[in-house]
């Protein structure tokens, strides 16, 4: 999704009695969470109209690849969509493409009508918002120029594909994992890439210490050059010109670059939850059951700030996830809502990211941790990292140690144990050592 | 074309003709076949399209690589020697494939 924009001054004098018959249910947000609120929907046989609208030119599609597989090129943009046009219409979802919502006039009782800028109407009986995050903007000099780019919907990787062949010089912003994952791809198609990342360490908080570690020897050793606890200054285009050729450093560095990819993190689309006067708070806030403050409303996957739904989390304790499996996760709960059960979220949260022919794999969430036991076999390259707390088990993250995280993430959604001591060693099979208690 | 079989743990029976280079993962998800799930979509991070090949296909297959055969064994149902994940197997012109879905793939 882009952003859903707003205009904060639009009064809303729709006259009640001029709209269309609100029935059925709005999506707004052809996203992974947009896409599974639908089908979870059928499943429960929702039987009500189901209008999934995406401000994008394109059928909903997958955006884990943008960044690999097809930037690569090894998967066509067909095998991104997630379901046949046959599959919507058996299933009687209307699928609107392109159209951006500006505006929402809902009533009390959760009906209303979503305005395009476009001037069409979308009329519903309730609402849905799965609406995403977009990229985070790096507002210095030359951030205008061609060429410069960012990393999140289908356009954008369109738009990098159609670049890369004439570039030599990629300079990759952020460290995190889409602009690791971009930099491994681009280095694979033979581009002399460099990652800039403004911290200390890869990867920000989403692994610990060791595993950023990891990637940072694992990524230089196959020649990717890193410069961490570094800024670039301003983007500079040649005598005259509008694309950008070189990055300049806050220390006067300058490295060509015919390409600047920017990827330092997302923020949530709160604009609409915010012209509704849904309660925001980094992201859309919502109970168990996926309902925003309204009551009504129901908001999904990277867009909703949740209780955080790990078993042993404390009381209070709220969190907002970007990930696949939280995106399909999420709107499984809020399908059940919207078809009036409550069931809590299910599972325990996990993330991936392949990089090179590093395969990441994270199960469960480290935040808390007051231990950690690494695993490492060298010689198949295989490395752990088990997180403790309290002497339970909490999270791992596994690099191409498959059989290390799908035993953890059995664990955690069993509630079992996997206990530090025993772990330590890589021989050890963790399947064998987990424990009820 | 290629056909796909898939039979459920009920025993209920779905046709789906697919296109050569689609993996069966992906032919099944796209027609919206329940019992595959495909969280990760195919890039071997998930084991949540496991099946079942019945045996006088497997033939038609391609071997197993390491990756999926330690993936295979953290399942939700427990791998048989005739599990596979679906999405490292690819259609090719004139295949026949019968597979069964596991009860639950989370």
């Amino acid at each position: 999704m882009g952003a859903q924009a707003v205009e904060q001054t639009a009064p809303a004098t729709t006259d009640p009695h001029a709209v269309p018959t609100r029935t059925g249910l709005l999506i707004i947000g052809a996203s992974q969470s947009g896409v599974q609120l639908a089908v979870s929907l059928r499943a429960l046989g929702f039987d009500e109209h189901i209008t999934l609208l995406g401000d994008e030119d394109h059928r909903p599609y997958q955006r884990p690849a943008l960044s690999k597989e097809f930037l690569q090129g090894t998967v066509e943009s067909e095998s991104l969509i997630f379901r046949s046009n046959q599959y919507w219409s058996e299933h009687n979802v209307e699928l609107v493409k392109g159209e951006y919502i500006v505006r929402i006039d809902k009533e009390a009782d959760g009906s209303g009508v979503a305005h395009a800028s476009s001037g069409r109407e979308f009329p519903f009986k309730r609402l849905a918002l799965t609406v995403g995050a977009r990229a985070r903007k790096l507002d210095i000099e030359g951030g205008d120029l061609d060429g410069v780019l960012y990393l999140r919907n289908a356009d954008d990787a369109l738009a990098l594909k159609a670049r890369v062949g004439d570039a030599t010089d990629v300079v990759v912003i952020g460290g995190g994992f889409i602009g690791l994952e971009a930099a491994s791809s681009l280095q694979k198609m033979g581009k002399n890439v460099t990652v800039l990342e403004f911290g200390p360490r890869l990867v920000g908080r989403a692994v610990g210490e060791e595993t950023a570690e990891y990637f940072l020897q694992a990524h230089r050793s196959r020649g990717l050059d890193i410069r961490l606890n570094t800024s670039a200054a301003r983007f500079t285009a040649s005598d005259g010109g509008t694309s950008v050729a070189a990055v300049e450093l806050q220390d006067g560095t300058v490295l060509p670059a015919q390409i600047v990819l920017i990827g330092i993190g997302v923020i949530p689309n709160t604009q609409l939850a915010e012209q509704l006067g849904l309660e925001v708070d980094n992201g859309v806030v919502v109970d168990r059951f996926a309902l925003a403050s309204d009551g009504t409303t129901v908001a999904v996957g990277d867009v909703a700030n949740m209780p955080n739904p790990v078993p042993g989390s404390e009381a209070g304790e709220r969190i907002r996830l970007e990930s696949v499996n939280n995106a399909i996760e999420h709107a499984k709960v809020a399908a059940y809502s919207l078809t009036g059960r409550r069931e809590e979220y299910a599972g325990i949260p996990w993330f991936w990211s392949n990089q090179a022919d590093l395969k990441l794999q994270i199960a469960g969430l480290c935040n808390g941790y007051d231990r950690t036991v690494l695993r490492r076999d060298g010689e198949r390259g295989k490395f752990s990292v088990l997180y403790y707390r309290q002497g339970r088990i909490i999270a791992a993250d596994c690099v191409n140690a498959p059989l290390d995280f799908m035993a953890v993430k059995n664990a955690l959604a069993k509630g079992q144990n996997i206990p530090a001591d025993a772990a330590a060693d890589p021989a050890t099979l963790l399947k064998t050592i987990t424990t009820d208690s | 074309m290629p056909t796909v079989h898939f039979t459920d743990a009920e025993g209920a029976v779905r046709d789906v003709q697919g296109n050569v280079g689609d993996s069966v993962m992906e032919t099944a998800v796209r027609n919206g076949v329940p019992g595959i799930v495909a969280e990760c979509g195919g890039s071997l991070s998930c084991a949540t399209c496991h099946v079942f090949v019945r045996e006088d296909c497997a033939s038609q297959l391609p071997p197993m690589e390491d990756m999926e055969d330690e993936m295979l064994y953290g399942t939700a149902v427990d791998r048989e020697d005739n599990s596979r994940l679906s999405c490292q197997l690819r259609l090719t012109d004139e295949i026949e494939l019968f597979v069964t879905t596991p009860e639950t793939q989370v």
